[in-house]
């Protein structure tokens, strides 16, 4: 939590909150300037929209919050000084996830549902929320999926190494990397099945599923699962082999 | 007394490499040095005991209770110095203390307080603000000794506490250790290679090497064990006469001047006995004895002797 006294991290934390507050002027536009409601009416894409604006903060947080969580542990050696006190493995993999989860929650969990309760407030009937009641867990899906595969990721690229800077270019690989392959491929082939090696693409079929909305891969629903479920106990392998009070090089 | 460690039969190995086999040891309370070359399996019993390893095969049971099985709750009660730097980046060395006393169960009011008083009682209260990163080796052999202590364990795992110290600082240090072992009566297990340290603080202890126990009882006792100790420089093939000894049954350790300490095995008989042995050994094979004198039995000589027998 000391990453709050920095004000670069602090400066990142309230631009992340910029598209909420732009998005509670264009829900209080709507509701007060009937004339505007073709335009800027909320529908449930807009929190789709919201949420996947911020998974450029989720991005970013990703990457100055967790990159060096384990890595400098590991570089101080403080894994031993952790591991010797009563404390578990799990736990002390718990007390790093929790504090990115808290973070990533802040910018895409609490803000979506923030804009929600925003535009019952705004235009003061419960109409819209009572047709589209499915946002609350949504929202609240979308967020945890979100949250969770990019934690996870990055807790285990942060316990391959003593570099919190390698971590983060790692990280932008896996992220970038695999997104420019799924083109690449989809390009060659024609076919958007290769969206499977992008993690990116397929939290999108999560998201295309969850808000009811058309995809925009031919992926299935269930093989996005797989993928992400895959994704995330690949990374616990890797926390399980790499996080120890001592390392065994054989 | 109860032993505080007590270990049965323990196998570790990692990967190929056995770095235990089969130790079977006994830590009794009070100050216990943990002796062997680089490589004897110190660090890795220690490790072991802290369940950072888990051993092929074997029992261990550290302040009456088996490591297998109740490992955090041993671990309150374990204060832990590890062999290499060790800190929680970004911390002064207070905030550190403190979170270390905390992750031990402390409430943070009474953490930051023992964090004041074990910084200064190992001797950083001056620094206590800075970051740790920003210490010398000394202060971090220090501020490891601060962490281990802070929640006032009942044991203390030292696995080569004085590392990289200048010799000031080493003697500090190992003034500390004495300190706690005999007048805050805390028990301890003091890892090392370097035979002063461990005689110098200890009253009993386990010799390893090669990843066994070579041999193990109160430092007074092995050093005082049946036979005599002298010191002896000859001139001639000095090589060929270390063999001639060995052959009749004395053990020969060089030193690093040009004398020799021997170990006479027997039990004590006459002051000029072992003396005239050695001179007709001499006198047999054309050497000259430049000096022998009869020398005091140190932890040197039992290790030599525990890790020459194998």
């Amino acid at each position: 939590m000391e990453r709050l006294r920095e004000r670069k991290f602090l400066g990142l934390l309230l631009l992340s909150w910029l598209p909420f507050l732009v998005r509670s002027v264009q829900l209080y536009i709507a509701a007060n300037y009937p004339q505007t409601a073709a335009l800027l009416a909320p529908t449930p894409s807009l929190f789709r929209e919201f949420l996947d604006q911020q998974g450029i903060f989720v991005f970013f947080i990703t990457l100055y919050v967790g990159s060096g969580l384990i890595a400098n542990d590991r570089r101080a050696n403080a894994l031993q000084i952790y591991l010797s006190k009563p404390l578990t493995r799990v736990d002390y993999v718990i007390g790093k996830l929790a504090t990115m989860l808290i973070f990533l929650t802040a910018v895409t969990w609490l803000p979506g549902l923030l804009l929600l309760l925003i535009q019952m407030m705004f235009a003061g009937n419960l109409t819209f929320l009572k047709a589209n009641l499915f946002l609350f867990p949504a929202i609240t899906v979308f967020s945890a999926v979100l949250v969770t595969t990019s934690a996870f990721s990055m807790l285990a690229l942060s316990s391959l190494s003593k570099s919190r800077r390698f971590v983060a270019v790692m990280y932008a690989g896996l992220i970038f990397f695999t997104a420019a392959m799924y083109q690449a491929l989809r390009g060659m082939t024609g076919s958007r099945a290769w969206a499977v090696i992008s993690p990116g693409d397929m939290i999108d079929v999560f998201a295309s599923v969850i808000f009811r909305n058309q995809a925009t891969t031919s992926v299935p629903f269930p093989v996005a699962i797989l993928v992400v479920a895959l994704l995330i106990v690949a990374s616990v392998v890797v926390l399980e082999r790499r996080v120890r009070g001592v390392e065994v090089v054989t | 007394m109860t032993p505080v460690v007590q270990l049965e039969r323990v196998t570790v190995r990692y990967g190929r490499q056995q770095a235990l086999r089969d130790v079977t040891a006994t830590f009794p309370p009070g100050a216990v040095g943990l002796l062997g070359p680089n490589g004897a399996g110190k660090s890795t019993l220690l490790r072991t005991l802290l369940g950072f390893v888990v051993p092929e095969q074997g029992q261990m049971r550290v302040l009456e209770r088996d490591v297998k099985h109740a490992a955090l709750a041993i671990r309150a009660r374990i204060g832990y110095m590890p062999e290499t730097d060790a800190h929680i980046p970004g911390m002064n060395a207070v905030s550190f203390v403190a979170y270390c006393g905390a992750l031990c169960g402390l409430p943070p009011s009474d953490a930051m307080q023992r964090a004041h008083e074990v910084l200064y009682y190992v001797g950083l209260g001056e620094a206590r603000y800075r970051n740790v990163e920003t210490y010398s080796t000394g202060m971090k052999q220090r501020i490891k000794l601060a962490q281990a202590l802070v929640h006032d364990p009942d044991l203390l795992f030292l696995d080569e506490p004085t590392n990289g110290m200048d010799p000031k600082g080493r003697e500090e240090m190992l003034e500390l250790i004495r300190d706690i072992a005999h007048n805050k009566g805390l028990s301890l297990i003091l890892s090392s290679h370097l035979l002063p340290d461990v005689e110098y603080t200890c009253d009993y202890v386990v010799v390893m090497d090669k990843g066994s126990v070579a041999t193990e009882g109160p430092i007074a006792s092995l050093k005082g064990q049946g036979g005599r100790v002298f010191e002896l420089r000859v001139k001639g093939d000095a090589a060929a006469f270390v063999s001639v000894m060995s052959a009749a049954g004395l053990e020969c350790h060089e030193t690093e001047e040009d004398v020799m300490r021997v170990f006479v095995p027997g039990d004590g008989q006459a002051d000029g006995h072992d003396a005239r042995r050695l001179f007709q050994l001499a006198a047999a094979h054309g050497m000259q004895v430049r000096h022998l004198r009869a020398s005091v039995p140190t932890l040197e000589d039992v290790f030599a002797r525990a890790v020459g027998e194998r």
